[in-house]
């Protein structure tokens, strides 16, 4: 079996979205596949929820998307970052690390607590 | 991709999701084949890793942000069809909010365009009126043309326009035919800021005696004489018998205090007013200069007010010129009314939105079943709310739009009833603002009558509600609609009592004695021809040969003329004292005086209390002679036996010997004379008018008749015989002394038919709230009945049981209604004058009249619980 899996906090699946768009235009089951093998399997995207995100982002500008051929020839929605979009996930991700550092810094103490 | 992008493209984006889904699904199945698995399997796999379908889309949907228009147009659907279902029921809703909103919006129109819409005019808000006010008097409009010149002249802050009420016969071009006019001063136009529509105005060069005679005529008249045809400037006009030449056009619709038909310039008149400073006659209209305030304005009239009482203290003494906002004198006599109208229709519209708000809750309650269905099959509560409110703003705006149609039907309609003449009525239309207004009220009634039962959504102990459908009902549902009854009952008093009140001052005052005998008097204005006015004896014998040729018509008793007539409109205040000596200028007391030919006592049939009337040889050169109503006896002598005394009246020159008193006439109108702060009259010899205001009393002068039939049958041969040798001598404004005395309570009778309606209204529709909300009760206890009635209980307990509950809400509602009645009473009586105290009687049998009623509504359901089968009702359980 694949690593354990964690349930994503709230509010993370938008920023992993834009990170996963941020190289290149990408289709929604790219996008899916690409976050599970990123995270080594630990993340996996709730593939319901992805497409709902996804609009959200693009009704608020912060992805575009266009109809274009994959290598198979079938025609899909390739999504990529706006400018707005990329603003965006800068925003997000020095929150997210700020969280990070926050959260683990309680956990130091704790631990450093019960010594 | 703009909002309104994404809901006009939305089955396009339709589409694409749809597509956008299954090229996810397809590409994870090949991936799952890819790695082994069979298709059939791969596809299975993969629809279970992407969710319900239909979910996914939905929540894409919302992301859209278009969901809520789709929603709101799928429950418009939802609601017209459920109303399809229920006919009578969305019939009876929008009938009762049409009636509400469509009245609303008709005093609302009214008010929108008399009281709130600017003038007509540029600025409106810089217009000014000045007005003179004196202690024992009260505030009158009218200055001396002198005092007028003056104020004109030394003003700074103030730029001053003057005008006069005239009139005449307009004997060229076309046919004889009086019509009113205006003397303006030449700055007139100006100030307001209108110029006439064809043509010029007058030039201060015009606007002094002896300068050409020019005139601007009104729009109408220019179409009614000229045909619209603008070769009417330069032409002739003959006008009260002068010759004029029209030199322009006022625009169309343009009133000044009412309309009127031709424009002089003032400073032409040849009225001996004109040079008198005690002859007050002239409005005077005004512009604040830009950047004066009305306070800086009242303070230079009033220095320029004091510097006139010093050098003229014969006439300016005593009196106070005030400044105030042309459009509030404009609308003081309508502005209570309007509003009291308003709030009394607003109660109506708001007792139907309680009404149908109770219809609401009894259907909401009998739908809690269906509604908790929804919730379990996973509606959420905002949703549901959503869709209740949905509903009842369809209603509303339904009876909205209704209400609208019905009101711009019954607009003019309403403004033609109006008593009296209301201010601005030619621009009472209805425009986008009473379109937001109406359009607001149904919405914000639809809220109203929805909101209760959207907050009854259930969403707690659903097993509950789905398992008793809302057949069990619960004490909580019976405290629910109790608010409901209650304030109906309670606005409904207030109406009642306030339509009480209005019924019985009407029937008092009805009752009043006028002081005179109204029956077979008939009454005119009367324009002796041009000609016949050229000297002082030609004017009295041409009057003679009036009132001989009127007394020769069959049918004639008796024929007299008179200046002013009892419950027209038109005064002349003068004072009086009783010694020569004056009194300080304030302190001087006032009296009617009517200028009367011998036969008046007689036409009138005034009571003679003392003394004798006036005869033929009271005539100019004898001794100036008066007689006094008993009022005046009263406060100037304390007795009634004053015959023989003297009066000095200062407007008539020297001293008048008293030679007899009458009876008091209500010249102020039934309703008004109380109210009037002059309480007394006096009547002076016609044949003894100093010859100098000849021309002028010869202007103002009624003819008045007394006849042995119905006044209107002389009508027609009266007009034939004093048409005059030139055949332009007319009677105008003829009215028979019943009518008169009818319209002088036109008002207090127009307001006691609309609160009639009202209060009917309000009557009926607390009723219909009693009997649906016992009904529907009743219909819910069907069950408890049954088992009391099993236990033993008798047809009169269970009427009492029903009967109990609605008297509680009466009485409550009654007890509320009351305070609030004698608030609104108190209202009432500050607006409508010659209405009472509130009155005990009244008070007693318009709340009887309610409570009566409501028990009436509620004996019938009351009646049905008792008639319950105990058997059906326990096996429908």
């Amino acid at each position: 079996m694949a690593a354990q899996k964690s349930d994503l906090p709230q509010g993370t699946l938008d920023l992993l979205i834009l990170k996963a768009v941020a190289v290149e235009p990408v289709h929604g089951y790219a996008i899916a596949q690409r976050l599970e093998q990123v995270s080594r399997g630990v993340v996996q995207v709730p593939e319901g929820s992805l497409y709902p995100a996804l609009h959200r982002l693009e009704n608020r500008g912060f992805l575009a998307a266009d109809w274009k051929k994959t290598e198979t020839g079938r025609e899909a929605k390739f999504y990529k970052l706006t400018r707005k979009g990329r603003k965006q996930l800068d925003v997000e991700a020095a929150s997210w690390q700020r969280l990070i550092e926050g959260v683990a810094l309680i956990l130091g103490i704790a631990e450093g607590g019960a010594q | 991709m703009t909002w309104w992008f994404r809901f006009w493209r939305r089955n396009r984006l339709e589409e694409q999701l749809e597509k956008e889904l299954r090229f996810h699904l397809d590409q994870h199945a090949s991936d799952l084949i890819a790695r082994g698995l069979s298709p059939a399997q791969a596809k299975r796999e993969a629809r279970i890793a992407l969710g319900g379908p239909e979910q996914v889309k939905q929540q894409c949907r919302e992301a859209r942000g278009t969901c809520w228009v789709e929603e709101l147009l799928q429950d418009t659907r939802y609601a017209l069809r459920s109303f399809r279902h229920k006919p009578g029921f969305a019939a009876i809703t929008v009938l009762i909010s049409a009636l509400g909103i469509g009245a609303t919006t008709v005093m609302f129109t009214v008010i929108n365009s008399v009281l709130l819409k600017p003038l007509p005019f540029s600025e409106p808000a810089r217009l000014v009126v000045l007005h003179g006010f004196l202690e024992h008097l009260g505030e009158f409009w009218g200055f001396s043309y002198p005092d007028f010149k003056d104020i004109h002249q030394q003003s700074r802050s103030l730029a001053v326009a003057g005008w006069t009420y005239t009139g005449g016969t307009i004997g060229a071009p076309g046919e004889p035919q009086y019509v009113d006019g205006r003397r303006i001063s030449a700055d007139l136009f100006p100030i307001l800021g209108i110029s006439p529509l064809y043509g010029r105005g007058f030039r201060s060069d015009e606007d002094r005696p002896g300068a050409a005679p020019v005139a601007i005529i009104s729009y109408d008249l220019w179409q009614r004489r000229f045909a619209g045809d603008r070769s009417a400037l330069s032409r002739k006009l003959i006008f009260d018998g002068k010759n004029y030449v029209v030199i322009g056009i006022a625009p169309p619709g343009f009133q000044l205090s009412g309309e009127a038909d031709v424009f002089t310039p003032l400073g032409q008149s040849t009225d001996p007013r004109m040079q008198n400073r005690s002859a007050a006659f002239i409005n005077v209209v005004a512009r604040l200069a830009s950047g004066v305030t009305l306070n800086q304005a009242q303070e230079e009239v009033s220095l320029m007010n004091r510097r006139l009482a010093r050098d003229y203290p014969k006439s300016d003494a005593g009196v106070r010129m005030l400044v105030r906002p042309f459009m509030q004198d404009m609308v003081k006599d309508v502005r209570g009314t309007l509003w009291l109208l308003l709030s009394a229709v607003g109660l109506v519209l708001f007792i139907a939105c309680v009404n149908i708000a109770s219809l609401f809750l009894i259907r909401a309650v009998s739908r809690e079943r269906e509604l908790a269905m929804r919730v379990a099959l996973g509606a959420g509560r905002g949703r549901l709310i959503r869709q209740c409110m949905t509903e009842s703003a369809v209603l509303g705006l339904c009876g909205g739009l209704l209400g609208i149609f019905a009101a711009a039907v019954s607009l003019h309609p309403f403004v033609a009833l109006w008593p009296g003449s209301l201010p601005r009525a030619n621009e009472i239309h209805i425009d986008w603002r009473v379109l937001c207004f109406a359009i607001g009220m149904s919405l914000l009634c639809g809220f109203l009558f929805g909101l209760t039962p959207a907050l009854r959504v259930p969403m707690h102990r659903l097993e509950e509600a789905l398992r008793g459908g809302g057949r069990t009902v619960t004490a909580g549902s019976r405290r629910l609609h109790s608010p409901f009854v209650i304030s109906e009952i309670a606005l409904a008093v207030v109406l009642l009592v306030s339509a009480g009140m209005l019924g019985h001052t009407l029937l008092t005052l009805s009752s009043l004695n006028p002081g005179l005998d109204a029956r077979n008097v008939l009454t005119a204005r009367f324009a002796l021809s041009p000609n016949a006015m050229a000297d002082p004896s030609q004017i009295r014998s041409a009057w003679q040969d009036v009132l001989d040729r009127a007394r020769k018509v069959p049918d004639v008793q008796f024929a007299a003329l008179a200046d002013i007539i009892p419950m027209r409109e038109g005064e002349n205040v003068l004072n009086y004292r009783t010694t020569p000596a004056p009194p300080p200028p304030d302190q001087e007391p006032f009296a009617l005086a009517s200028s009367v030919t011998p036969d008046y006592l007689k036409v009138m049939g005034i009571p003679l209390h003392q003394g004798r009337f006036f005869d033929d040889n009271d005539r100019e050169g004898g001794e100036p002679v008066v007689v006094v109503d008993e009022n005046l006896a009263q406060h100037a002598f304390g007795r009634k036996d004053i015959v023989g005394k003297r009066l000095w009246i200062q407007a008539l020159g020297g001293p008048s010997r008293i030679i007899g008193v009458v009876g008091h006439v209500r010249h102020w109108g039934l309703a008004g004379d109380d109210q009037s702060p002059v309480h007394d009259q006096m009547y002076y010899p016609f044949a003894q008018v100093p010859v100098p205001l000849l021309h002028f009393f010869s202007s103002v002068m009624s003819i008045t008749i007394r006849t042995r039939t119905s006044p209107l049958n002389v009508v027609d041969p009266l007009q034939r015989e004093l048409r005059g040798a030139s055949g332009d001598q007319a009677l105008y404004e003829i009215r028979d002394m019943e009518q008169l005395i009818g319209a002088s309570l036109a008002r207090q009778r127009f307001l006691s038919f609309l609160f009639g309606i009202f209060a009917g209204l309000a009557l009926l529709l607390a009723c219909i709230g009693v009997y649906g909300v016992l009904a529907y009760l009743t219909r819910q206890r069907t069950s408890e009945i049954g088992v009391r009635m099993a236990l033993g209980a008798s047809e009169g307990d269970v009427m009492w049981l029903v009967m109990r509950q609605s008297l509680k809400m009466i009485a409550i509602g009654v007890g509320l209604g009351m305070i609030a009645a004698l608030a609104a009473g108190r209202l009432l009586r500050h607006l409508v004058e010659g209405m009472g105290p509130v009155n005990a009687a009244t008070y007693t049998t318009m709340i009887s009249l309610l409570i009566l009623a409501a028990l009436l509504a509620s004996f019938v359901p009351a009646l049905r619980a008792s008639l319950i089968d105990p058997v059906k009702a326990l096996r429908q359980e």
